[in-house]
């Protein structure tokens, strides 16, 4: 009788993450992200047609002004192709992490009235920029069928790429979304800065358009290695392996100073909510 | 939890006995004042605050606080409640109720003390919490429950008897936006019904849907308790607290002042409502206060506590005494009842505006008997001038319409709706044995 015995104490700084009781909570999790994409195209004309045509406009006038008015270079390759790859798998980081970002400051109706751990709530949203992705990536082999490219062997290492860059995208959102809790002001943060990143990071141009002895800079970008090797898993264009480690190292710091700051602060969402 | 066993020893397992199901041993809960204007502050009063005074707000944001701002909500609570037993928890606003049910579900950590609970615990401090309009009651059903702490199969298990108790069979399949009120606090409640837990910790959410559904909300909870789980039920409804509950907790500012036998607890309630003062300070608001202030309410010539429970056969008559230390020249008085949150009517002391003197005055106020349904109420007391700018309000006081409707009196169908009109329509028919029987009142 003993073993389910649930203590309650104050919180102490040696809170550790308690991923035994996030199993515990899987139903929630896998409820919470079918009810976030189950609502998302409701009441709309075009429904799922959305997840297509966003990206599709934003590739049509990235192709026209970069790719025919600034002629920037895509490794060989047509550059609506080149952009679309690198475009989808940024959206599916930034939207993850915008949505993980704004997700405890919506959910806080819920985090007054009942308890669950509370990193359910990042987590689901998530759910709804997997859906997404899934969609454009079919649509990105659609649009490789058009200009002949096939997809190379690469291919294999695009779920290990898809994972990494899931796992920042967590690591960065966790942690926004509690500093939000407290600090609204990163709602307004959160939109420019994922829009600064993106000009930051290889999406609309080819990391070899850096020139040589500025290059290390953008090395120092954490999804780098998981958006550029997206691509060239899906392209067979050669993988940068220095960038995909270092993607990795960064990613790992991210996810846990993210996890351990959303740790340290989650108890105390209820009081300032 | 190892990690925090090292640093405070299990002095409390020791303390839970085989038939305990919550202990709670020295538990406070110490709040930040001022939480409003926390909330949202922004970068730039952070950045001129902090020229001022470098990282004060920072510190007040992350939670470091100065002595004078704290305040403890709870302190010191020390209960065990056995295994099958129903606590009722009651207290004036602000006594506690709340945090302490909060602290005990886990949504708030404490400051001080500690808490075992064993078996599963579900707490419904809301009904339908995170019920998305946009999903269909049966989406809804599995969203709440799994929300409320349910396993899918448990959900599954229980989804006929939870659509059959909330009786919205046809609307199963229907987006809750298109439910009426009624149907979604029905359905909600039903969700939280089915909760099978070890424990179950229950906060004022019967105040809610009509009185036929908060009979079989209360029912079911009878049921619930009569099934061997525990359940702590924080209400201001004394009558459904003695009705279910075996023993109760009275709390008053934050401290445990009684812990025993319903009946007493509840006596001892009543006693501390009556020895309260309504009408504190910060009771006000709006710029007429303090040049106007009301100093006594009475209901049928007793002061008005908190809480009061009335006869719904006698008239209420509300006396408000007051003063102004300005002279105005138009005035009057508003008496206000609201029910659920919605206002039900407003009294006035004039027609129109009339001139006030300086000086002390009373306005009263009379509510017809039978007018207003059995259950929980709210009145404010407010003041207006012909400026504009200038009026006040109180803050809003509960008190209670007994469940009392004489048998005689049509009970069951006077249930329905915000108030009750005490008159009845006519009949006539059109028949010739109509046309007979009329013709025979006449003659009689």
């Amino acid at each position: 009788m003993q073993e389910n015995l649930t203590i309650i104490r104050p919180p102490t700084k040696a809170n550790k993450l308690d991923l035994s009781e996030l199993w515990e909570y899987r139903e929630l999790l896998w409820t919470m992200m079918m009810r976030d994409i189950k609502v998302r195209y409701k009441q709309t004309v075009l429904g799922v047609a959305w997840a297509i045509i966003q990206p599709l406009t934003i590739m049509l006038i990235f192709t026209l002004i970069f790719g025919r008015l600034a002629k920037i270079p895509s490794d060989g390759l047509p550059y609506p192709v080149f952009v679309f790859s690198g475009l989808i798998a940024w959206n599916f980081f930034s939207s993850a992490v915008s949505s993980g970002g704004a997700s405890m400051v919506s959910a806080s109706g819920m985090i007054s009235k009942v308890y669950f751990p509370r990193l359910v709530v990042p987590l689901a949203s998530i759910g709804v920029s997997v859906i997404d992705f899934t969609i454009s990536l079919v649509l990105l082999f659609i649009i490789m069928l058009i200009y002949a490219i096939a997809p190379s062997w690469q291919l294999v290492f695009f779920p290990l790429f898809t994972i990494g860059l899931a796992l920042a995208a967590i690591g960065t959102s966790s942690w926004l979304t509690s500093v939000t809790v407290v600090y609204r002001d990163f709602r307004f943060v959160l939109p420019f800065m994922m829009q600064i990143w993106m000009y930051i990071t290889p999406v609309i141009y080819p990391v070899s358009f850096i020139p040589e002895n500025y290059r290390w800079v953008i090395y120092l970008n954490p999804v780098l290695g998981w958006i550029d090797g997206i691509r060239a898993a899906v392209l067979g264009t050669p993988i940068d392996w220095l960038a995909v480690f270092l993607s990795a190292i960064f990613t790992a710091v991210i996810l846990y100073f993210g996890l351990r700051y959303f740790e340290r602060s989650e108890r105390r969402f209820a009081d300032v909510i | 939890m190892t990690e925090q066993s090292i640093n405070t020893p299990n002095r409390i397992k020791s303390s839970v006995t085989p038939n305990a199901s919550i202990v709670v041993a020295g538990l406070g809960k110490q709040y930040v004042i001022g939480g409003a204007e926390q909330q949202y502050e922004s970068f730039r009063e952070l950045i001129s605050g902090a020229l001022l005074s470098p990282f004060r707000k920072f510190k007040r944001l992350s939670g470091e606080v100065t002595q004078e701002n704290k305040f403890w909500a709870l302190k010191n609570i020390n209960f065990t409640v056995n295994r099958g037993e129903v606590i009722g928890v009651i207290g004036h606003n602000g006594a506690g109720k709340s945090t302490l049910l909060k602290l005990i579900s886990r949504i708030t950590p404490p400051t001080e003390g500690e808490v075992a609970i064993r078996g599963r615990v579900a707490s419904l401090l809301e009904v339908g919490t995170g019920f998305h309009p946009e999903l269909t009651g049966r989406e809804n059903i599995y969203l709440n429950g799994s929300i409320l702490g349910m396993r899918r199969a448990q959900i599954e298990k229980y989804f006929n008897d939870i659509v059959e108790f909330a009786d919205i069979q046809k609307f199963i399949d229907t987006p809750v936006k298109r439910y009426s009120s009624g149907m979604y606090v029905r359905l909600a409640f039903s969700v939280a019904a089915h909760l099978d837990t070890d424990v179950l910790l229950v906060d004022e959410v019967l105040a809610v849907g009509d009185q036929k559904f908060q009979q079989k909300c209360l029912g079911k909870l009878g049921d619930v308790s009569a099934s061997g789980r525990t359940v702590l039920f924080v209400s201001h409804n004394l009558s459904s607290v003695s009705k279910l509950c075996s023993k109760v907790l009275v709390l008053d500012s934050g401290e445990i002042v009684f812990d025993g036998p319903v009946n007493e607890g509840i006596s001892h309630y009543n006693n501390q409502m009556s020895n309260r003062p309504v009408l504190a300070q910060d009771d006000y608001i709006g710029a007429l206060h303090p040049a106007v202030s009301f100093d006594e309410i009475q209901i049928n010539g007793m002061a008005f506590s908190e809480g009061t429970e009335l006869d719904p056969f006698e008239d209420i008559q509300v006396t408000i005494e007051a003063h102004s230390d300005v002279d105005l020249t138009g005035f009057r008085t508003v008496f206000s009842i609201r029910r659920d949150g919605t206002l039900l009517f407003s009294i006035y002391d004039s027609e129109g505006l009339s001139s006030l003197s300086k000086g002390r005055f009373t306005s009263t106020f009379l509510i017809p008997r039978k007018l207003l349904l059995p259950g929980e109420h709210t009145c404010s007391i407010g003041g207006v001038t012909d400026n504009i700018d200038q009026w006040l309000w109180t803050r809003n006081y509960q008190f209670n319409i007994a469940h009392r409707w004489h048998a005689d009196y049509d009970s069951t169908s006077r249930v329905a709706g915000l108030i009750n009109l005490d008159s009845l329509g006519s009949r006539s028919c059109s028949s010739s044995v109509g046309n007979d029987s009329s013709a025979n009142l006449e003659k009689t």
